[in-house]
């Protein structure tokens, strides 16, 4: 279960997609022009809630160059955007509404999309939007998950009693209640983790294109899944043959999540470009990228943690809201479900653990993924309970954590809440290496010390575990996880006759640099310069069927499907390399690009003169088929679950409430790291959105579901100056999941980072008698909460 | 209609535009140099940040017809005589992009940053891309990248990145 060290596999080596982007000839969405085509522009609700009494498109229609204007009753003869949960059955509610291209008497949220201007030009289309007339009735509102169950809620969907589109839960209820029962130490928080807008630099968008000739449309878009969009958008939405659509993702300017799903702007441009005949573009400006494009996180949980005087955690409870918004985006039900409840004990050998989840409709826009996707949720909610308990019983945090730490020889560990066995795990060393590193003891003086002179210091530490890879798909396509869909991954990798190497894959990079990694992994294992790889994705034609890259997965899952390819390549390289030397095939060796007879390394054949044996094929083996060609598709037998410890210190102005992050150190086990570079860059910034969250980002509605932070003036989206510099360190503990180990590392900075800067302001602000406090960290929180505390001196 | 003359990237082009027409949209979509890009509508995001006259700015906040008769450069104006930019190098051997979508905005702020100061500390970078977002970096490496090319551009070595970061890990059990 190992590779032998190498030079490609490991090596830090620059990126080979950057010299396209870094001097401006990157081909995003935006930047694509179709002879004929017509920009489209959209016109959304006001109002949080209204019923749809009339629509008047006549003076836009009359604009000079708008060419149509259409509203949701044009398009009744495509059917609603579907959504992969399939828990129909049992006792897991289903009662999912999605929404369709453009609303129908009804508005849900505001950007509920109305109505469809095509036009000449984006200024004219913009312009026309302003030219169509909606009456509207409005219905009350509620915004809020928690309201939303109360009795007397207004009701968004007649099928959805009392606005809950699922009761779900895992764990073991009665054993859980009596640890909680017998517990010589319980404590009750609640936990917050607020709405976040997933914010991708490039925003969303479709361009569509039909040829009538062969009732064929292309559509290019900014998604992170094109052949899982295919088929939604053939078998779903239109009922259309499957091979009628092509689906291309160009250069993709970051997803986070937000660009997996199936999207309304998809299916108008492609009805309307099939009724007007000419190529559609839309692309959301900002605005409607933050009132429309799917949302992140918004739990309001319960949570209880109770255990020994002397540091032994013994039960979990928690029970979750988690408002999934107006309408059900595509995986949306999976997210505070599979992803959430069923990692909530997180590193920690908790013997009784239950979670009680329920999704729930409010008129805000739709919630599905978001880097980490309910494992952030997860991971913040145990870490924020683990220090509220060491507060409670006066123990260290960093202690109470090795105390229940889940233990090498524990691994495959299953945590009792219903996931696979955690694969294997080290947490102690990355929580070592990260104390030493921050220097944790002589902090703990320093904090003193500087107390003594009013200044506030705090260390927050947080020790994680994810999951990534998700699958595999006899498990996640139950009912009841949420997913109704395999997660496996596709790669055929070819050898052409000039020894040229062709991967292609279903795996497709948004910035994870996906090109240059698989290539160095091909590099290596066929022993062939990196240079004669190349890497091909992200279009339905030409790729082999793959669900796409999010969750972490495309290392660990595309990877493999990659390496099981080559591995039969290999095989066959050497079966034809014996017939071409007359020697016995299971005398063969493959190394360094060559094949050779065991004991004569003369006698060898490159994989070149293979692949061109294997090409002209006049002669080859009884029985084998021409050329170096191998598919393979990769369902792993379980997940994988990186972990890691990352520790933050700040400094509390307390007479401001300012929150300064001072030093910041995370300590990853991702497994092997393919490249290191891009295993670092993915670290960065997925701890950069965990300490925005932190600190600075929410995503506010008001009563009326007017959302007030609309813009980017609005939504604090960090720059360079509000996050420090990051001190990376890792440990390797391979996962025998799959053959080369590797694990994932796409969202654990993300996963590890809220709960760290939380718990060192907390910790910070604990001579003052603060326990908890909500997220962002603003300065008005922080001092208020400083001020309402009881003991404040 | 208005008739306007600009010079990008050394070459002049003499366009009609409308009176609303913003900048960024007559360089992607008239001159056809969608290098620069759009991220926002208020202003924020600093996607679409060129030259003109020497200064950074926000194209996306300046109208066509301000820029007449202005001297503008784009990313695909930054590398000379088919060598890249020590920008660009920069951004290139230190990961300073990941989907590559706030690349050209941050290179042109940097490329303003480092003709006025050519020696910053890593705070004055931090500050001086302060009207440029990125979702995906995390600024860690981008820090870097400005670090390097204001070496070359002063003709030093640029620092190596600290030891443990550049561990190459050795793999296998
Ligand atoms: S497009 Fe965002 S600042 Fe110009
Ligand atoms: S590299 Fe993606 S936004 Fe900066």
């Amino acid at each position: 279960m190992s590779v032998a060290p190498t030079k490609m596999f490991g090596a830090a080596i620059k990126r080979r997609e950057d010299p396209q982007l870094i001097t401006g000839q990157g081909n995003y969405l935006d930047d694509i022009k179709l002879p004929g085509m017509v920009h489209a522009a959209v016109l959304r609700s006001p109002y949080g809630h209204a019923k749809i009494l009339k629509i008047d498109t006549s003076r836009a229609q009359a604009a000079p160059g708008v060419v149509a204007v259409f509203t949701g009753a044009d398009m009744m003869d495509i059917n609603p955007l579907p959504c992969a949960w399939t828990a129909a059955s049992g006792r897991v509610q289903n009662n999912i509404n999605t929404p369709r291209a453009l609303a129908v008497d009804v508005v849900r949220f505001v950007g509920d999309p109305v109505a469809l201007v095509l036009a000449e030009d984006r200024y004219t289309a913009r312009d026309a939007l302003e030219l169509i007339d909606v009456e509207y009735e409005p219905l009350d509102v509620v915004v809020d998950g928690r309201k939303a169950v109360e009795p007397g809620a207004p009701q968004l969907h007649e099928n959805a009693p009392n606005n809950i589109v699922f009761e779900w839960d895992c764990g073991d209820k009665a054993k859980t209640d009596a640890a909680f029962a017998a517990a010589e130490v319980a404590v009750k928080e609640e936990i917050i983790n607020q709405r976040l807008l997933p914010t991708p630099m490039e925003t969303r968008g479709s361009i569509a294109r039909y040829e009538p000739s062969t009732q064929e449309f292309t559509v290019w878009m900014t998604s992170q899944a094109p052949h899982v969009m295919r088929l939604l958008l053939t078998a779903f939405v239109f009922g259309i043959p499957e091979s009628k659509l092509r689906c291309i993702s160009p250069h993709v300017g970051g997803g986070f999540g937000q660009k997996i799903f199936c999207y309304n702007d998809m299916a108008f441009t492609m009805w309307a470009a099939r009724k007007i005949g000419r190529p559609v573009k839309f692309v959301e400006d900002r605005s409607e990228n933050f009132k429309y494009s799917t949302h992140g996180r918004d739990h309001i949980t319960v949570a209880e943690i109770c255990g020994t005087r002397d540091g032994k955690i013994t039960g979990l409870r928690a029970d979750t809201i988690a408002n999934l918004g107006a309408y059900i985006s595509t995986i949306a039900p999976g997210i505070p479900t599979t992803l959430y409840g069923r990692i909530l004990s997180g590193v920690y050998k908790i013997p009784a653990a239950y979670c009680r989840v329920r999704g729930v409709y409010t008129n805000t826009a739709m919630v599905d993924a978001y880097r980490g996707a309910g494992r952030p949720e997860a991971s913040y909610l145990i870490e924020r309970m683990i220090d509220r308990f060491a507060a409670e019983i006066g123990m260290d945090p960093a202690e109470v954590r090795r105390k229940n730490f889940i233990q090498p020889e524990d691994f495959p560990y299953d945590n009792g809440l219903g996931l696979l066995p955690y694969d294997s795990g080290n947490y102690e060393p990355a929580l070592d290496k990260a104390l030493a590193t921050i220097g944790y003891k002589d902090f703990r003086k320093e904090q003193e010390e500087a107390r003594k002179q009013g200044r506030y210091l705090g260390v927050g530490i947080s020790s994680y575990v994810e999951i990534c890879g998700v699958a595999p798909s006899a498990w996640i396509g139950l009912p009841g996880e949420g997913w109704g869909a395999g997660l496996w991954e596709s790669a055929n990798v070819r050898v052409h006759l000039t020894g040229q190497v062709v991967v292609t894959t279903g795996s497709l990079p948004h910035g994870q640099g996906l090109e240059t990694t698989f290539a160095q992994l091909v590099a290596d294992e066929l022993g062939v310069p990196y240079e004669n790889v190349l890497v091909e994705h992200s279009d339905t034609a030409g790729t082999p069927f793959g669900y796409g890259t999010y969750g972490s997965r495309s290392a660990a899952v595309g990877g493999t499907a990659i390496h099981k390819s080559v591995t039969k390549i290999k095989e066959k390289a050497k079966k034809l390399a014996a017939h071409m030397l007359e020697a016995n095939p299971d005398d063969m060796v493959y190394e360094d690009g060559k094949v050779y007879v065991k004991g004569s390394p003369d006698r060898s054949k490159t994989l070149a003169e293979i692949a061109l044996q294997a090409s002209v094929a006049y002669s080859l083996p009884e029985g084998m088929e021409p050329f170096l060609d191998e598919t393979t598709y990769y369902d792993p037998p379980n997940c994988t679950f990186p972990f890691g410890t990352h520790i933050a210190i700040v400094e509390v102005d307390i007479e401001t409430g300012r929150v300064d992050l001072l030093r910041y150190v995370a300590v990853d086990d991702c497994g092997p790291q393919i490249n290191p570079l891009i295993v670092q860059g993915q670290i960065h910034g997925g701890i950069t959105q965990g300490v925005a969250q932190a600190l600075y980002e929410q995503a506010v509605y008001d009563e009326n579901g007017q959302l007030l932070s609309g813009t980017l003036m609005d939504y604090a989206v960090p720059t360079a100056a509000q996050v420090p510099h990051y001190e990376l360190d890792h440990t390797v503990t391979p996962s025998p999941v799959n053959p080369m180990g590797v694990k994932g590392a796409g969202e654990a900075g993300t996963i590890g980072s809220a709960q760290a800067v939380m718990n060192a302001i907390i910790d910070a602000l604990s001579p003052f008698g603060v326990k908890h406090m909500q997220m962002p960290a603003t300065p008005e929180r922080v001092w208020r909460a400083i001020h309402s505390s009881n003991n404040h001196n | 209609m208005t008739k306007i003359t600009v010079k990008v990237n050394g070459k002049e082009y003499t366009s009609e535009v409308e009176g609303r027409t913003l900048l960024v949209h007559f360089l992607r979509d008239q001159l056809g140099l969608t290098g620069t890009h759009i991220g926002c509508d208020t202003s924020q995001c600093g996607a679409c940040v060129v030259v003109m006259n020497g200064d950074s700015v926000k194209s996306c906040t300046v109208l066509a017809v301000q820029a007449n008769g202005a001297e503008i450069k784009t990313v695909e104006g930054l590398a000379e005589d088919g060598k890249l930019h020590p920008l660009q190098e920069g951004f290139w051997e230190r990961h300073g992009l990941q989907c590559g979508f706030c690349t050209p905005g941050m290179l042109m702020s940097a490329y303003d940053l480092l003709q006025k100061n050519p020696n910053p500390s890593e705070e004055e970078i931090r500050h001086g891309l302060e009207g440029n977002l990125c979702r995906c970096t995390g600024y860690e490496n981008i820090v870097r990248a400005v670090q390097y090319a204001a070496a070359k551009m002063r003709n030093e070595e640029p620092a190596p990145i600290g030891a443990k970061e550049q561990v190459v890990e050795s793999v296998g059990s």
